[in-house]
């Protein structure tokens, strides 16, 4: 056995640093994230541009004269809102693909979990910030009167935000590596998407037609349901979608 | 280093230690029951043709893939104990491909990495790597803006920034200049004084027998030669390297 240099013995766990764990690792992720998302903006503009045409269309496609306004808007909301949501989380593992930066973050002393986390979480608020601009186009095009619900709303909005990254966070992860991604996502996504899409809209058009809470209820505890399993079944199998 | 046994001289922990490595892809392996012991300082030049399961065995070793069966440890951990974490914290990778976030300046790069390995001071941590390669006048330039061997220089800074105990290096030289190369091999000769082992993969052979303290050749996923540098003579090794590699053809 030859040796050109001069090796010390090694200290293994001398000093060693303090590996992060998996809230930490999650929110280093997130903040890497939302940085290349806030020096390039070119995911956030493309979903609000894509959420504030979407509106206009649906706006200049509605009969008032047949459909009254309260009753369209929250079904334009929360179908704009899905759509416009797409476009971020197609671009989650996409900053991941190019130069191959997957490895080093896979490479990483972070469980896989976290990657998963910190992705949704930025996404989440990729999300959130699209509907911050959409739900008050949305009153201003339908002329829907937001006032007294506004904080119900709000909670409706968090609920379907957190179902959408929860399911499209996995299946971002799943068809990056694929050479149709961009056709992939929605149709793996959509179905998924339904019941969100439709808990939300039923949620919210009881709310705006002035109906008891009570009404609200069972819309409002599926989505709940769908988002608490979710969030832990894609948790979970996220690991797996990284094997090759 | 002895393939497929422990070297039962040393008293120090082998930095890397693995045992009948397979991978399979489908029904084929790409990697074929690789067993290696590298110890610190250590430096192992591996070569072969293209597809001959080089890269595979740099991923199974940085964790990127799971063995289809085999062992192996680096540190003294193996890389399935606690989902690998501990192993990987101790192993660096160095690729052709930048693995850098081109939207993010060179030190937010290098200190993302220094974060996610858990250092105390990242920001120092990073700066040190970048002025260890040489780039850190550019330290605030975004990574797009680089030429691609600044950018080359700004993804070894990230792989070394964690001061790893084994140094996977994939064709490391690539788009490298004669600046940036000095520096990458003085990063790792650093790197192996201080007890860290390394695995060079590439196709030249100069450059990988000039750090060399072993030589391998891997073919369908096999060592087929593995000898001390010492033991290896440029020329007669440069022909029987161009023998193994025109026999695949």
């Amino acid at each position: 056995m030859s040796e050109s240099t001069v090796a010390r013995p090694i200290a293994l766990d001398a000093g060693a640093p303090a590996l992060p764990g998996l809230m930490r690792a999650s929110w280093l992720v997130a903040q890497k994230d939302l940085a290349i998302e806030f020096r390039t903006r070119t995911a956030f503009f493309s979903a609000l541009v894509f959420a504030l045409l979407g509106l206009t269309i649906f706006y200049f496609a509605w009969d008032p004269t047949a459909v009254a306004s309260i009753d369209l808007a929250p079904g334009v909301l929360w179908v704009i809102f899905t759509f416009s949501g797409l476009l971020g989380l197609q671009r989650s593992f996409g900053v991941e693909q190019a130069d191959r930066a997957m490895d080093a973050l896979l490479a990483a002393p972070v469980e896989r979990e976290a990657i998963y986390l910190g992705k949704a979480a930025a996404n989440f608020l990729f999300v959130a910030g699209v509907q911050v601009v959409a739900i008050p186009a949305v009153a201003l095009f339908y002329n829907v009167p937001l006032g007294s619900i506004w904080l119900s709303l709000t909670g409706i909005a968090v609920l379907a935000a957190l179902g959408i990254v929860a399911v499209g966070t996995l299946f971002s992860a799943m068809a990056v590596n694929t050479r149709l991604a961009e056709l992939l996502l929605p149709m793996l996504s959509l179905p998924f998407f339904v019941p969100i899409v439709m808990a939300a809209a039923q949620t919210t058009s009881r709310l705006l037609a002035g109906r008891p809470e009570s009404e609200a209820w069972p819309w409002l505890r599926i989505l709940l349901g769908f988002d608490l399993v979710f969030m832990l079944a894609c948790a979970i199998a996220f690991p797996y979608t990284l094997d090759e | 280093m002895v393939p497929g046994s422990r070297s039962e001289a040393r008293s120090e922990l082998p930095v890397v230690e693995a045992e009948g490595l397979i991978r399979a892809f489908g029904g084929r392996r790409a990697v074929d029951g690789v067993s290696l012991t590298l110890h610190g300082g250590e430096c192992l030049a591996l070569f072969g043709p293209n597809g001959a399961g080089k890269t595979t065995l740099l991923r199974l070793l940085a964790g990127l893939l799971a063995p289809s069966a085999g062992r192996c440890l680096v540190g003294g951990v193996s890389l399935r104990a606690d989902g690998g974490r501990a192993a990987r914290s101790r192993v660096g990778l160095i690729s052709h491909a930048s693995m850098l976030y081109s939207a993010l300046t060179a030190r937010e790069n290098v200190e993302f990495a220094a974060r996610m390995y858990g250092l105390r001071r990242p920001a120092e941590a990073a700066l040190r790597a970048l002025k260890a390669m040489r780039v850190a006048d550019r330290a605030d330039s975004a990574v797009r803006a680089l030429s691609r061997g600044l950018q080359q220089r700004v993804s070894i800074a990230r792989a070394i920034v964690h001061e790893p105990l084994l140094l996977l290096c994939d064709e490391p030289y690539t788009g490298l200049d004669e600046v940036g190369s000095a520096a990458l091999t003085e990063a790792l000769g650093e790197r192996r004084a201080h007890g860290a082992a390394l695995l060079l993969v590439t196709h030249n052979l100069s450059e990988g027998l000039a750090l060399a303290t072993h030589a391998a050749i891997m073919r369908r996923g096999r060592f087929v030669r593995l000898e001390e540098r010492g033991q290896v003579d440029g020329a007669s090794y440069a022909s029987a390297y161009r023998e193994l590699v025109t026999a695949d053809v």
